[in-house]
C-alpha cells in the first residue's frame, strides 16, 4: 500500500470517527438534545464507544477472512478514537450526572454489574491507549505490545456486557452488538485452531518415519 | 380557581412551548444552559383545547414540565422502546369512536362510550409529580377525575379485591404490537396493569383524559388512561379498553417481562433500588441536577397507611 492511499484511509477515518461528536455538538448548539440531554449525551457517546471498539476489533478479522492487509493500519487509530469516546462517556457521567458525587459513584461500581463491567472496560483500554506510541512498541517488544494488547478483546467483552446488562427489557440492539462481537472473536478463535492444527501437521511431517 | 390560560388560546396557540417554559429552569448556571436545552421544536401536538378547574387541594405549587418534553419523551412501549417513538408514531393511534368495559365482580357492568366517560363526573385539573422507575420525573397538570366514583357507580361485589386495566390490544394502531425478528416482541400484548382496590379507590387516582389544558395526546396514552401519582410510572396504564375487577392480585405485563425488577406495588421508594440502579435520586426533566426520591413520590402522608404493617422491600 502507498503511503497516499494510508493517508486517505486514515482521513476517513478520523473524519468518521468525529462525526458523531461534532453531530453532538451541533445538537446542543441548536438545543435539540432532548428532553433529558445528559442521558442522551451518556447513551450516544456509549452506543459509539462500543461500534468504534467492534470496528477496531474487526480489522484483524477482514485480514483473516479476506486477506486483505489494510485494515491494520487503521486498527491502533480506531482503539484511540474508541478511548477518546470512553473517556468522554465517563466524564459525562461523573461530572454531569453525579456532578463530582464520588462516594456514590464508587458505591455504584461497586454495586450496579452493568457499572463495574462499563470501568473494566475503560480501565482496560488506558495501557492500550498509553501505549500506543511507535516508541512504546520499540520500548516494550513488539511481541510483548501484542501480548499486552490483546487486553482489547477484554475491553470489548466488557463493554458489550456493559450494554446487556444495562439495557432495559424489550430493546434488541444489545444482542446484536454481542453477536457482532462473538463473531469477531470466533474468527480469531478459528484462525488460531487452523494455524496450530497446521502447524502440528507440519511438525509431523518434519518427523523421519 | 378557573384555570386562566384555557379560554384565552386558540387551539394554533395552545402549544406553544413558551407556555410552559419553567420559571425555576436552568439555575445551575452556565454550563447548565448550554447543557439542558429545549429539545425538540415543533413536536408539540395541537391538541383540542380541554377546560377543567384546577383542585389545589391535589396540586404541587411546582411549575409544570415543558408540554414539549412532556408529550415528547415517553415509554409508551405500544409505539417502541425509545423514547422518541411515541411521538413519533402516535398519528397511528385513533382514541375516536373508542369505548371502556368496566366488568368483573360488578353488580353493575357497564361499557362506557369514551364521550358519555368523560361527562360522568366534573373534570378537574391536578398538577401531580411522575416518577418513572427509571429515575427521571416531571411535573404534569393532568385533567380528569378520580377513579373512585366511576367504580362506585358500577358497585364492587364483596369479592372484587383487585383492578385490572387493559390498554387496547391492535398492532394496527400500535406498531410494536407486531412481533418483530424472530417474534420478538417487547412485552406480552396486551399491556394489563392493576391496582388494589383500596388503591384504585384512593382519592389521588386520577382517571385521566387530558393534560397542560389540552385532551390528551396519543402518545400520553389517548383518549383515556389512570394517573397513579404514589406508584412508578408504568403502573399508570395508557389508552384503556377495560378496566375490570377481580379477586386475585392481576398478571402485569411487566412482572411477566421482568418480576424482580418490576413489582406489582412498585411504590416510589428511594429505599428500594431497582436491581440495577438507585431509587434514592431521580433526575426531573428540565433541570441539572439530580434530586433526592421522596418515599411515594411525595404523597406520602396521603397513601403511606394504605400499607401499614407491609414489608415494603419484599412487596416493591
Amino acid at each position: 500500500m502507498t503511503r497516499r492511499t494510508r493517508i486517505v484511509l486514515k482521513v476517513f477515518v478520523w473524519a468518521g470517527c468525529l462525526a458523531p461528536l461534532l453531530l453532538l455538538g451541533y445538537r446542543a448548539w441548536t438545543d435539540d438534545l432532548g428532553a433529558n440531554p445528559i442521558s442522551f449525551i451518556t447513551t450516544t457517546l456509549g452506543d459509539w464507544t462500543l461500534r468504534i471498539l467492534l470496528a477496531s476489533l474487526a480489522m484483524t478479522p477482514l485480514r483473516i477472512v479476506f486477506g486483505l492487509s489494510w485494515p491494520i493500519t487503521l486498527r491502533r487509530l480506531l482503539g484511540l478514537f474508541a478511548f477518546v469516546y470512553v473517556c468522554l462517556h465517563f466524564a459525562v457521567w461523573s461530572v454531569l450526572d453525579f456532578f463530582f458525587d464520588w462516594p456514590r459513584m464508587w458505591a455504584d461500581i461497586l454495586k450496579r454489574p452493568y457499572i463495574t463491567m462499563g470501568m473494566l472496560g475503560l480501565l482496560s483500554l488506558i495501557p492500550l491507549a498509553a501505549t500506543s506510541t511507535a516508541g512504546m512498541i520499540k520500548r516494550l517488544g513488539a511481541r510483548r505490545w501484542r501480548r499486552l494488547h490483546r487486553l482489547a478483546y477484554l475491553a470489548g467483552v466488557a463493554g458489550s456486557i456493559h450494554f446487556l446488562w444495562l439495557a432495559k427489557v424489550g430493546r434488541t440492539d444489545q444482542y446484536w452488538h454481542a453477536a457482532t462481537l462473538a463473531l469477531l472473536l470466533g474468527v480469531r478463535v478459528v484462525d488460531a485452531g487452523l494455524r496450530f492444527a497446521r502447524r502440528r501437521r507440519r511438525a509431523a511431517s518434519t518427523v523421519p518415519a | 380557581m378557573l384555570i386562566r390560560r384555557a379560554p384565552r388560546f386558540t387551539a394554533s396557540e395552545i402549544t406553544d412551548p413558551k407556555l410552559y417554559l419553567s420559571r425555576r429552569e436552568l439555575m445551575a448556571g452556565a454550563a447548565a444552559l448550554a447543557l439542558v436545552p429545549g429539545g425538540g421544536e415543533g413536536a408539540a401536538p395541537k391538541g383540542e383545547p380541554l377546560a377543567a378547574k384546577r383542585n389545589p387541594a391535589f396540586s404541587l405549587s411546582e411549575a409544570a414540565t415543558k408540554i414539549d418534553h412532556a408529550t415528547t419523551y415517553n415509554n409508551f412501549y405500544e409505539f417502541g422502546v425509545n423514547k422518541d417513538d411515541p411521538s413519533r408514531l402516535a398519528h397511528t393511534l385513533r382514541p375516536r369512536p373508542w369505548s371502556v368495559q368496566v366488568d368483573g365482580l360488578v353488580h353493575k357492568p357497564k361499557t362506557f362510550d369514551i364521550d358519555e366517560l368523560i361527562k360522568l363526573f366534573p373534570l378537574e385539573e391536578r398538577v401531580y409529580s411522575l416518577r418513572c422507575v427509571e429515575a427521571w420525573s416531571m411535573v404534569v397538570p393532568w385533567i380528569g377525575f378520580p377513579l373512585a366514583p366511576l367504580l362506585r357507580r358500577v358497585e364492587p361485589a364483596g369479592q372484587a379485591k383487585f383492578v385490572e386495566f387493559t390498554t387496547l390490544l391492535d398492532s394496527n394502531q400500535f406498531p410494536a404490537q407486531k412481533p418483530g425478528f424472530f417474534g420478538f416482541s417487547s412485552l406480552d400484548w396486551p399491556y394489563v396493569e392493576g391496582l388494589r382496590l383500596d388503591e384504585a379507590l384512593h382519592p389521588l387516582t386520577l382517571l385521566t383524559v387530558g393534560m397542560y389544558g389540552q385532551v390528551l395526546p396519543n402518545q400520553n396514552g389517548a383518549p383515556v388512561r389512570v394517573v397513579v401519582p404514589w406508584k412508578y410510572g408504568f403502573k399508570s396504564a395508557k389508552s384503556i379498553v377495560r378496566i375490570r375487577l377481580v379477586t386475585e392480585q392481576p398478571k402485569t405485563s411487566w412482572e411477566k417481562a421482568a418480576s424482580q425488577e418490576y413489582g406489582f406495588y412498585s411504590n416510589v421508594n428511594p429505599a428500594v433500588s431497582h436491581p440495577r440502579w438507585s431509587q434514592a435520586d431521580e433526575r426531573r426533566i428540565g433541570e441539572f441536577r439530580r434530586r433526592p426520591t421522596l418515599p411515594f413520590n411525595g404523597y406520602a402522608d396521603q397513601v403511606a397507611s394504605l400499607y401499614t404493617g407491609m414489608d415494603l422491600k419484599k412487596f416493591y
